[in-house]
């Protein structure tokens, strides 16, 4: 097992030099490059534009700008927001809590809703409930999601008033977790839509395939209630592997919140993302870049190892 | 009839009139977009103040209503249908030959050829679409052509891991053999002998990108990006909308209704093609996904396995004829 850990991080390092080097080479395609949000303010002369150049080592040669660079990565040295100066680490840092509540409380909606369905269609195939989910994942599929929020927002916040159209606090409730519940229930069912599609589609077809192998014939010929040959033999094997899910489908799930918290006005790390792009401010682009990039690395190393662990018809050799 | 046999012909008969709804919808909105210029009621750009906020089916001049400077809404989404589908049609056509350079040149050559195109395909699945994209349109002057390639340039990573899985298959075959006996060049058996062979899959993949790309089209441009007002897009369309919505949701609804049936439609259309592609070994009944180390290939079974092999049979079939 720890050997398989071991490869599997080793593994990961070219993955880590890939993405530093499509990153690195990101910042320099800004037109202008790196500086040329300084080249727009008047206050600031040629002269202390060379300055700048010089601090930030942008005169030296390419590849000793990029180890500096990924160096400065590697120990939490990301680099400062043009305006304000801040450490660009702090920036992304205190917005993921939002977002990963707002990621969390979506995928567990849709793993608990698209596995059931996914189950439930498998389990009567052909049917015309089967019919109806396989049809409606589809569908839900080609919904874009910004039209969904919009549109949910048009019913459930303005029309009927039920619950807010954004942010994620009334005024003066901050911290009150009923109000943050509320504030989080359109949201999270947005985000959800499209990843219960995915879920119940890869549950479904993954129960199929292990019904029909022979392990469960021989349970059924051994007499075994077909409660317990689903619950007990079908549905572990079925649904481990889905766990590789959780780490294939987060890009999706970053681009999905995204766009979910520019509608809502969550404000979470999507949020920042744009808010970076309308100022121009390339060093959060590069930063939000890198963090998700990295953290889908870490999250597809993560769901392997749980795969490994759980899985025991997992190669490990 | 049994129910379960019952049932079976209920659902083939379903799935088929979702592909045909799909390649109905697809074919309308081709022609729609193609003859814009033809049935539109008006010049989508013209503005006019005194008819602002029309409400649909209230008038024959403006039979989808008016937004908030006055212009036709039907002429707007029939010219942003045109936008739409070339941005889908463009960024496809990146994708596919993208992809399938790269797939063939990993799958074929082999070695470390494919060790690095591969590990490049895996570093760039590393990063959000939308995240990338939204990086790259910020710094390029968003055109029609720059934003379709942006879109195809950032999505090929599929489509060269579906060529690549197939190349390994075919590779092995005889006829490639024998192309190689007869002295056929790499060049000559990547582009002449293997490329004919994986089009059903491709066509597959093809269509289901279109689908992705009219997405991503809408998102971008919702978001300021993508296509610039005053030419019209569905997705600036919505964006405009968003400002006059709790009074005319109208603006609102007809774009996104737009979106949502073009990407089904592709969509439903695709679907259908690998199931008429491949009768007998529909989703369902794919060979087993049981885990292995490369369990990252899960995120192209669906498009994979089943397209694959069906697309042979049927070629064979086709070449015999």
């Amino acid at each position: 097992m720890l050997s398989y850990i071991t490869r599997r991080l080793l593994q990961s390092v070219p993955l880590l030099v890939g993405v530093s080097i499509i990153g690195f080479g990101l910042m320099h395609l800004a037109p202008g490059g790196p500086l040329a949000v300084y080249t727009l303010n008047p206050t600031i002369t040629n002269q202390d534009i060379e300055r700048i150049r010089l601090v930030l080592g942008l005169d030296q040669p390419v590849h000793i700008q990029y180890l500096k660079w990924a160096a400065g990565m590697f120990t939490g040295n990301w680099g400062n927001t043009f305006f304000g100066g801040r450490p660009v680490l702090d920036v992304i840092l205190e917005r993921m809590p939002a977002t990963f509540l707002l990621m969390g409380s979506a995928l567990s909606l849709a793993i608990l809703i698209g596995v059931t369905i996914g189950i439930l269609g498998a389990v009567r195939r052909y049917s015309v409930f089967d019919t109806l989910a396989t049809t409606g994942a589809m569908v839900a599929l080609s919904f874009p999601t910004f039209w969904f929020g919009l549109m949910a927002i048009y019913f459930f916040a303005v029309r009927l008033g039920w619950l807010p159209s954004g942010g994620m606090f009334e005024l003066g409730e901050e911290g009150n977790p009923l109000d943050l519940l509320r504030h989080l229930v359109l949201p999270a069912i947005v985000l959800a839509l499209v990843i219960t599609a995915i879920w119940s589609r890869y549950a479904r077809s993954s129960l199929l395939e292990v019904l029909h192998q022979d392990y469960m014939r021989t349970a059924k010929a051994k007499g075994l209630r077909p409660r317990e040959r689903l619950l007990r033999h079908a549905m572990p094997n079925a649904l481990k592997p889905l766990i590789a899910l959780l780490g294939i489908e987060l890009p999706a799930l970053f681009s999905g919140a995204l766009v979910t918290e520019t509608i809502f006005g969550w404000p979470g790390m999507g949020r920042l993302f744009v808010d970076a792009l309308n100022m121009k401010e390339y060093p959060i682009l590069m930063g939000m870049i890198m963090f998700t990039a990295l953290f889908v690395i870490a999250g597809n190393l993560i769901a392997d190892v749980i795969i490994a662990l759980l899985d025991p018809r997992v190669r490990l050799s | 009839m049994s129910s379960a046999a019952r049932a079976g012909v209920m659902r083939r008969f379903t799935r088929h009139h979702l592909a045909l709804f799909g390649g109905v919808t697809v074919v309308l909105l081709c022609l729609s977009a193609l003859l814009a210029p033809a049935i539109a009621p008006r010049d989508p750009l013209l503005l006019d103040t005194s008819v602002r906020f029309l409400l649909p089916f209230a008038s024959w001049t403006f039979p989808l209503g008016t937004d908030e400077l006055g212009r036709d809404t039907l002429s707007r989404l029939l010219y942003g249908g045109q936008i739409s589908l070339t941005v889908g049609l463009v960024a496809m056509a990146t994708t596919v030959v993208t992809g399938s350079v790269i797939g063939l040149l990993a799958g074929y050559l082999g070695g470390w050829t494919d060790t690095l195109l591969m590990r490049f395909v895996d570093t760039m699945l590393c990063f959000p679409q939308v995240f990338l994209l939204l990086v790259v349109a910020a710094f390029i002057p968003p055109t029609l052509i720059s934003i379709s390639l942006i879109i195809g340039l950032t999505s090929w990573m599929e489509v060269a891991r579906i060529v690549r899985s197939e190349i390994l298959h075919l590779k092995e075959q005889d006829f490639i053999q024998a192309a190689r006996a007869l002295g056929a060049g790499k060049t000559r058996i990547m582009f002449q002998e293997l490329l004919p062979n994986i089009v059903a899959p491709l066509l597959v993949a093809a269509t289901l990108k279109v689908a992705a790309a009219v997405l991503m089209e809408s998102y971008i441009s919702y978001l300021g990006y993508g296509v610039q007002p005053p030419l019209a897009s569905w997705g600036n369309m919505l964006t405009n909308a968003q400002g006059y919505f709790d009074t005319v949701p109208w603006l609102a609804i007809l774009p996104g209704v737009m979106i949502t049936l073009t990407v089904m439609g592709f969509n439903f259309l695709g679907d259908g093609l690998r199931d008429a592609l491949d009768p007998r070994l529909r989703m369902e009944s794919r060979p087993a996904n049981a885990p292995t180390l490369r369990t990252r290939r899960l995120a192209c079974l669906e498009q994979n396995d089943s397209a694959s092999r069906a697309g042979k049979r049927w070629l064979v079939a086709w070449r015999r004829r």
